[in-house]
């Protein structure tokens, strides 16, 4: 590995610019900036304006109402009457009689404003983010290119089809992709994210389940889950119970057999898994599944460790989602909305929701909705969100898909997971890693906080890594493992970063195993550092007052 | 007053045909500052090993499972308010519901507090 940190610092060096050596007039440290909230800067009486040609508001307050905007003729020179003014259609009970209390900002000041707290944040487009099954990787700037042509970008849900063709052949082809990528018979478009997508998967079983005229409300979900697996099952009516995993991180085939039965609905499993192993036994589970009348769900948040590489419809899978967001390199975490498209086995494909956009023979492409469902798609179990899903992430998706190709997607997965390796086996020496023993992880790798000195904790690390510059890792996730650090590099990561983000995290690793004190209150040069966690958690204080 | 406990780590004290039930120090020291908890509704029927309560610390959300089977006669209010009772004072104030028991015999499944000490030892 390269020799890292050169000049040789350790925390206990005091240095300029450090603790408490320093301190400024104004509490800023040159370009880390000490900023105030939005409320406590400005003065009242000051605001900035920006016109626009004309104004886009619609016309809310006359007689008539509606969208429409009042001929502006001399006669009415400003469309919003006064509160004093005639044609004044809201009750006087709603008119606010107080100061509205925004903050009085010029522009000068806003932009300042916003600029300043940006650059205090941390996001993939500044670094490593390694936060274990959240799959952040490097969002191509080709994706934004295509999204933001005006065919894409301009486009509106309730726009006649025929002059919405492109549109709907994204949506459609990208079905397609995803289908061939799976192995699957069909695919929900419409889930928003991930969550959504299990929503969409389990209310397919269930509907299955209700055609069959049986009642069957136990799903069973393995201790490492999502939390969002139990969770939607139980949103969904089922009843919850956990599958035990093998001591090598598993789940455990034969208790998982014994418990099948005719109550049994099905199971909820990630794969691979998010101790970040492959589940070996997928297949023998889902034969077993099946046998016993239940359906298999796969959370596919892990899929970007074997897109190219496996199908689960092999693996005979009845329904997954795929996390666009994830996978599929389309922004998320503060920078974009999810989008969770849900592929079906040809098993639960009838009763997928609408809409979705079909292809025709001729070429043309049509949304299936309400009016045409009873035709084409007479099992639906109905609709889930208003329009057709999330048209920005469709785009972005199918563009980072066609300019990987078939072959350029494997390797996103051989890479990914080599990466993970890389990172297990750099750290496995000075981080506990319990699963080490189980074989080649797949695209994240998992360390407890075993052989930390006395008093210290995941958190510290975590702490410390802000420190070194980092986003810290996934903590205290998955719950089978005592202060589970959860580490996903993805493809997108070069070697020499995860080679200084492996020198960062062994540097810290020998500190909490060797007791630095300094490390219990990192991080020392953060804008703030240990925050109150606990007493946020528990007095939360989400609006601001001058009392305050 | 005898006191049991469960795997799971929930006590149990029992007073007759009543029980009080919470979780174990060892239990909070590991979930470490509890910031919210759910008790069950009264008149809530519980089964030995389901769910019983919620437990959110700033480290993760766990369930609190039933040590036997029986009806809720009382969850601890005061854990709504002040869930930092479950910290202080996990095995006395911090108390997380009533319950009466069902079936008595299923308490002889349950450990002793020596032999809860040296299972957690073995952890």
């Amino acid at each position: 590995m390269t020799a890292l940190n050169p000049a040789g610092w350790r925390p206990e060096m005091n240095v300029a610019g450090g603790a408490d050596d320093s301190a400024t007039f104004t509490g800023n440290r040159a370009l880390m900036l000490e900023e105030p909230l939005i409320f406590e800067i400005g003065s009242a009486g000051t605001t900035g304006v920006d016109f626009d040609d004309e104004s886009p508001l619609p016309f809310r307050g006359g007689v008539g109402g509606g969208a429409s905007r009042p001929p502006s003729t001399p006669d009415t020179p400003h469309p919003y009457p006064s509160p004093e003014g005639e044609g004044l259609s809201v009750p006087s009970t709603l008119l606010r009689s107080d100061p509205i209390g925004l903050p009085g900002l010029s522009e000068s000041e806003t932009v300042r404003h916003y600029t300043r707290l940006s650059r205090q944040n941390y996001a993939i487009d500044l670094g490593l983010f390694p936060l274990g099954s959240c799959t952040m990787k490097h969002n191509p700037r080709l994706n934004e290119k295509v999204a933001r042509m005006p065919g894409f970008a301009d486009v509106h849900p309730l726009q006649p089809q025929e002059t919405v063709q492109g549109a709907l052949a994204v949506i459609n082809e990208l079905a397609v992709w995803l289908i061939e990528l799976t192995g699957m018979y069909g695919v929900a478009m419409s889930p928003k994210a991930g969550a959504h997508g299990e929503l969409c998967g389990i209310l397919c079983i269930k509907a299955a389940l209700e055609a069959r005229g049986e009642d069957r409300r136990v799903l069973l979900v393995p201790e490492s889950a999502h939390g969002t697996n139990p969770a939607t099952a139980a949103f969904a009516g089922f009843t919850v119970e956990d599958i035990p995993a093998t001591k090598e991180g598993r789940v455990d085939l034969e208790a998982l057999k014994a418990r099948l039965g005719p109550d049994v609905a099905g199971v909820m499993i990630t794969n691979p898994n998010t101790c970040g192993l492959f589940e070996r036994d997928m297949k023998a589970i889902s034969d077993a599944v099946h046998a016993a009348g239940g359906y298999v769900y796969c959370d596919g948040a892990n899929f970007n460790a074997i897109v190219g590489k496996v199908r689960p419809g092999d693996l005979g899978v009845d329904a997954m989602h795929i996390n666009l967001h994830k996978t599929f390199s389309t922004p998320h975490g503060g920078g974009g909305p999810g989008s969770g498209p849900v592929v079906l086995s040809e098993a639960l494909a009838p009763y997928g929701p609408i809409p979705y956009a079909a292809r025709y023979a001729d070429g043309s492409f049509k949304l299936v909705e309400e009016e045409s469902a009873g035709d084409e798609h007479p099992d639906t179990f109905g609709r889930m969100t208003a329009f057709h899903g999330q048209m920005g992430m469709f785009t972005r998706a199918l563009t980072y898909i066609l300019s990987h190709g078939a072959d350029g997607l494997k390797q996103v997965a051989e890479d990914a997971v080599l990466n993970a390796n890389y990172v297990l086996r750099s750290l496995s020496d000075v981080l506990d890693a319990p699963f080490a023993a189980s074989g080649p992880c797949m695209h994240e790798a998992l360390f407890s906080d075993r052989g930390f000195a006395e008093g210290f904790s995941t958190l510290d690390i975590a702490k410390g890594l802000i420190d070194e510059g980092f986003h810290p890792m996934t903590v205290y996730f998955p719950l089978v493992v005592h202060g589970a650090m959860l580490v996903e590099p993805t493809e997108t990561e070069s070697k020499a970063v995860l080679d200084q983000f492996i020198g960062a995290l062994r540097s810290l690793a020998m500190r909490a195993k060797n007791g630095d004190p300094a490390l219990k209150s990192a991080p020392h040069f953060a804008p703030r550092a240990r925050l109150d966690e606990t007493l946020a958690a528990r007095k939360p204080i989400l609006t601001w007052s001058e009392a305050n | 007053m005898p006191r049991y406990y469960t795997e799971e780590h929930e006590w149990i004290d029992v007073d007759g045909d009543v029980a009080t039930v919470g979780i174990t120090d060892y239990a909070q020291g590991q979930l470490g500052d509890i910031v919210f908890v759910e008790v069950p509704d009264t008149g809530a029927e519980l089964s030995q090993g389901g769910d019983a309560a919620v437990v959110e610390s700033v480290k993760a959300a766990s369930d609190v499972y039933a040590p036997v089977d029986g009806t809720v006669t009382e969850g601890n209010a005061q854990l709504e308010e002040d869930p930092a009772l479950v910290n202080s004072d996990p095995e006395g104030e911090g108390w997380f519901f009533r319950m009466t028991l069902s079936d008595k015999s299923q308490l002889d499944g349950l450990m002793n507090a020596a032999a809860y000490k040296a299972y957690c030892d073995d952890l």
